[in-house]
């Protein structure tokens, strides 16, 4: 009992988060459009679900002031309380302190007598509810009159809409129910406690002649009027265990006797039968039925005639047109009907896994990956036909595995973007500026872990771009911009890599300053001259991050150097471009994933290197003239075309003479083409990525080890590094 | 579930008492039919009847309707607790004292009236 409850909590926590996510999303939707009511539900929704979970799971303290919050929400939805800008604030802190509370909650704090801010915000509340009565109390006075024709109203459109208060339910049950134990008369029982069955008829007219009938089978059906206070799913779940095998109908009470006609056609029954039965149960009245299957058949008839049989009217709009139904009805059916849908749909489409269950899978698929490769290379040597062609299947699907393993753990990055509207709402509210967002390739998926570790960068550059990026409303006129300025969130695949770009329609970064900056900390002599790319690069230097005087002017530098060790650690690189008055551009590259990777495998010396597959453009052969030509000089001529190279030899500091013949395998990363030198190709393989460990971390052009399907290990290529030093190299 | 049948002038007196349910549907199945064959009328008497399941329920209606069939009489003499709770349940009292096969109603109203 102990252990589930420690784990509801954890799935409170879970929950928690998301919703409070939600309320924030709804509350700043509503800042915009005051009057959508479903961002309104939704949003008492998440309050009214957070109050309750906590609950359950006996935290107090967040049940408590949420309970204020909700009766404040529930005003709003009932339209007592009207949106505005105040509102919306005091929400949104009453989002962060419940956010507080949960947190205080997970850490082992509960109870507690409420701390000042909590009474303070209760007090807030408490106001727009009082001032809601007083409002309250004026209105009912004097709309209690035009309240009393309204009913009357109401009650003509009640009568005159078909149907009554009672829910059809028709029900055949299977042939195996009996046997199978699930006899239906106990069902009928049960469901007699929900409500109150106004009438029930039982039909046998499935049943064969007795010589065919078996005992056993069951060949029972019902018609039920049903009148209850339950919901539909309630009533659904009363006949759970036999819904397979069984045909179960329910109409909710006033449905459209388009409904009714289309149960009366779905039934094995004679139709006239049924309709009856319905007419006797009040769930219509005679004329309506008849009045609805005239009309049907009239026009399937009037339809056929034209060799269109399905252009026949739904029944729905013969009843609208007829006016024996309001348009309303139909529609408020329909919309009714859509949610339903809607709701079993999201629950349906994700399970919550643990975390750690999927890492496991993960390793898993990373052994198997290596024991196929083994499989394959043990095949080949044999050389047995029937046994390669075994092994080369099974990597097929270890491949499949391996991508529908990866494609689990991607998560689009939507949800992290989004976050973001209210950090740049709350800056621009707090500087005085007008900012907007604007998100584009939200639903560009990566790795989790990714996704959870790239949070904080983002944080950071999305901060500076609002706090220092965009300039305040004056400035911006004077620079004849519009006063509202934009940061743009934008995410896209590349070459195996994600794309993240945070971009402002700021001041941008001033070059001047931060060369000035450079020179005082001594990072950049006075006679070295620095291509644009290296002047950018400079504000990602640790030193630039405290520099109050460049932060001011040049609007970049506060813990940036944070942000590229964190983006590194991840194997991404950050570049910036930028024009000064016109905006800031930071573009972040990311691997898709951390653990599995595709690569061309490379040998040099005896040792093998594996490059990602997706950096590399193509193979050449080294030509000799390109050879002696190429001892001379770092670069190499690739049609006409000026190639810097690597030899990765010379690199690694591999022993031995050069090889009888090289070959060139020209990678490119971020827009540039490098060559890198080796003596061998052996061709594509699939890399389960291995860190080396702390040990190696300074180690420079190798991201990670991997064990091939000899059981030898191969040294990954850190390219991205390996194209920096090469560009060093050439500034030198 | 145990069967006591009497014939009587080409009817058939048949008690049932006990469980009427799916375990013992196959041999009352047999039995139910084999008194319609082999006579002009069955009464029933469930009065010691403990339980009854559909597939117990369902052999009453098959009964009824054989009988229509056959053009012969059937009639349910006295009901337990739990065969008239099932009939109430699935409102099927009227459907059990409808008029059954011709040429017998008439007199079975006469009978039932005295």
């Amino acid at each position: 009992m102990e252990r589930e409850l420690a784990e509801a909590r954890q799935t409170f926590f879970t929950e928690c988060a998301e919703l409070l996510q939600e309320i924030e999303n709804s509350l700043l939707r509503l800042e915009k459009t005051p009057e959508d009511q479903n961002t309104i539900n939704s949003l008492f929704r998440a309050a009214h679900t957070i109050k309750g979970s906590s609950g359950i799971v006996g935290v107090e303290s967040v049940e408590r002031f949420t309970h204020v919050v909700e009766s404040l929400l529930s005003r709003v939805r009932d339209g007592e309380v009207g949106i505005n800008g105040g509102i919306i604030e005091l929400l949104l802190e009453c989002r962060d302190h419940i956010s507080i509370l949960v947190e205080r909650a997970g850490a082992g704090e509960n109870g507690g007598p409420p701390g000042e801010k909590e009474e303070a915000l209760v007090a807030r509340l408490n106001a727009l509810l009082g001032c809601a009565d007083k409002a309250d109390g004026r209105k009912n006075g004097e709309t209690e009159e035009a309240e009393a024709t309204e009913q009357v109203h109401e009650g003509e459109a009640a009568e005159r809409a078909a149907g009554t208060d009672l829910w059809h339910i028709s029900i055949r049950f299977g042939a195996n129910a009996l046997r199978d134990g699930m006899d239906p008369v106990p069902f009928l029982v049960y469901l007699s406690r929900l409500g109150e069955i106004a009438s029930i008829a039982t039909l046998h007219d499935s049943m064969p002649q007795a010589a065919q009938m078996d005992p056993e089978s069951c060949y029972l059906g019902f018609e039920i009027d049903f009148r209850s206070d339950f919901s539909k799913k309630e009533i659904e779940d009363v006949f759970e265990f036999v819904r397979e095998d069984s045909v179960i109908h329910i109409l909710p009470p006033r449905s459209k006797i388009g409904s009714y006609v289309e149960l009366i056609g779905n039934l094995p029954e004679d139709s006239v039968l049924l309709g009856e039965l319905l007419v006797r149960g009040g769930a219509l009245t005679k004329d309506e039925l008849d009045e609805a299957l005239k009309l049907q058949s009239g026009f399937r008839a009037a339809t056929d005639g034209l060799s269109a049989p399905g252009q026949s009217p739904y029944i729905g709009e013969i009843m609208v047109n007829e006016r024996m139904v309001y348009p309303e009805l139909v529609a408020a059916a329909l919309e009714k009907q859509k949610k339903t849908k809607e709701h079993n749909a999201s629950e349906t489409v994700t399970i919550r896994i643990d975390a750690a269950k999927l890492d496991a899978l993960v390793n898993l698929v990373g052994e198997l990956v290596i024991s196929s490769a083994n499989v394959e290379q043990h095949a080949r040597r044999l050389s047995d036909g029937s046994l390669v062609e075994s092994a080369s299947h099974m990597a097929r699907l270890v491949d499949e595995i391996r991508d529908s393993t990866m494609k689990v753990r991607m998560v689009p990055i939507g949800d992290t973007f989004s976050r973001f509207n209210r950090v740049v709402r709350d800056i621009g509210r707090d500087c005085g500026k007008e900012i907007a967002l604007e998100i584009s390739g939200g639903d560009t998926e990566l790795d989790k872990t990714v996704i959870e570790k790239i949070n904080d960068p983002l944080m950071h550059l999305v901060r500076n771009a609002a706090d220092h990026g965009i300039e305040g409303p004056e400035a911006r006129a004077a620079a004849g911009k519009q006063a509202m300025g934009t940061i743009r969130l934008n995410a896209f695949h590349d070459a195996g890599c994600i794309v993240i770009e945070i971009s402002d329609d700021g001041r941008g970064l001033n070059r001047t300053r931060i060369l000035e900056k450079a020179h005082s900390l001594g990072l950049v002599a006075n006679t070295q001259t620095l291509s644009d790319r290296e002047l950018l690069g400079l504000i990602f230097e640790p030193g630039f991050s405290t520099a109050e005087a460049v932060t001011k002017l040049s609007g970049r530098g506060v813990g940036m150097d944070v942000v590229k060790r964190n983006i590194e650690a991840l194997r991404g690189t950050v570049d910036v471009e930028s024009a000064e008055g016109c905006g800031t551009t930071v573009r972040i590259r990311l691997p898709l994933t951390l653990a599995i990777i595709d690569g061309f495998m490379v040998g040099v010396n005896g040792s093998s290197y594996v490059i990602p597959l997706d950096m590399v453009v193509e193979c050449v052969e080294l030509s000799d003239a390109d050879r002696q030509a190429a001892d001379k000089r770092s670069y190499i001529n690739l049609r006409g075309e000026v190639l810097p190279y690597i030899r990765l030899r010379e690199y690694f500091n591999e022993s031995g003479g050069g090889a009888r013949f090289e070959n060139v395998v020209i990678v490119q990363y971020a827009g540039h083409k490098t060559g890198l030198l080796v003596d061998e190709l052996y061709g594509e393989v699939q890399t389960v990525v291995k860190s080396l460990g702390k040990m190696y971390k300074g180690v420079k052009g190798i991201t990670g080890a991997t064990i091939m399907g000899n059981g030898r290990v191969a040294l990954i290529l850190d390219v991205p590094r390996l194209i920096q030093s090469i560009e060093l190299d050439m500034a030198v | 579930m145990k069967i006591a049948t009497r014939k009587n002038k080409g009817s058939c007196k048949m008690r049932i008492e006990g469980e009427m349910n799916i375990y013992a549907a196959q041999e009352l199945k047999v039995r139910l039919l084999d008194c319609l064959h082999n006579s002009l009328r069955l009464d029933l008497d469930l009065s010691k009847v403990s339980e009854i399941d559909t597939a117990g329920f369902q052999l009453l209606i098959l009964a009824k309707r054989e009988a229509g069939f056959l053009n012969k009489g059937f009639r349910i003499l006295a009901h337990s607790e739990a065969t008239s709770g099932m009939t109430g349940l699935l409102n099927m009292t009227g459907y059990f004292e409808e008029k059954d096969g011709a040429g017998n109603g008439s007199r079975l109203e006469k009978e039932r009236e005295a």
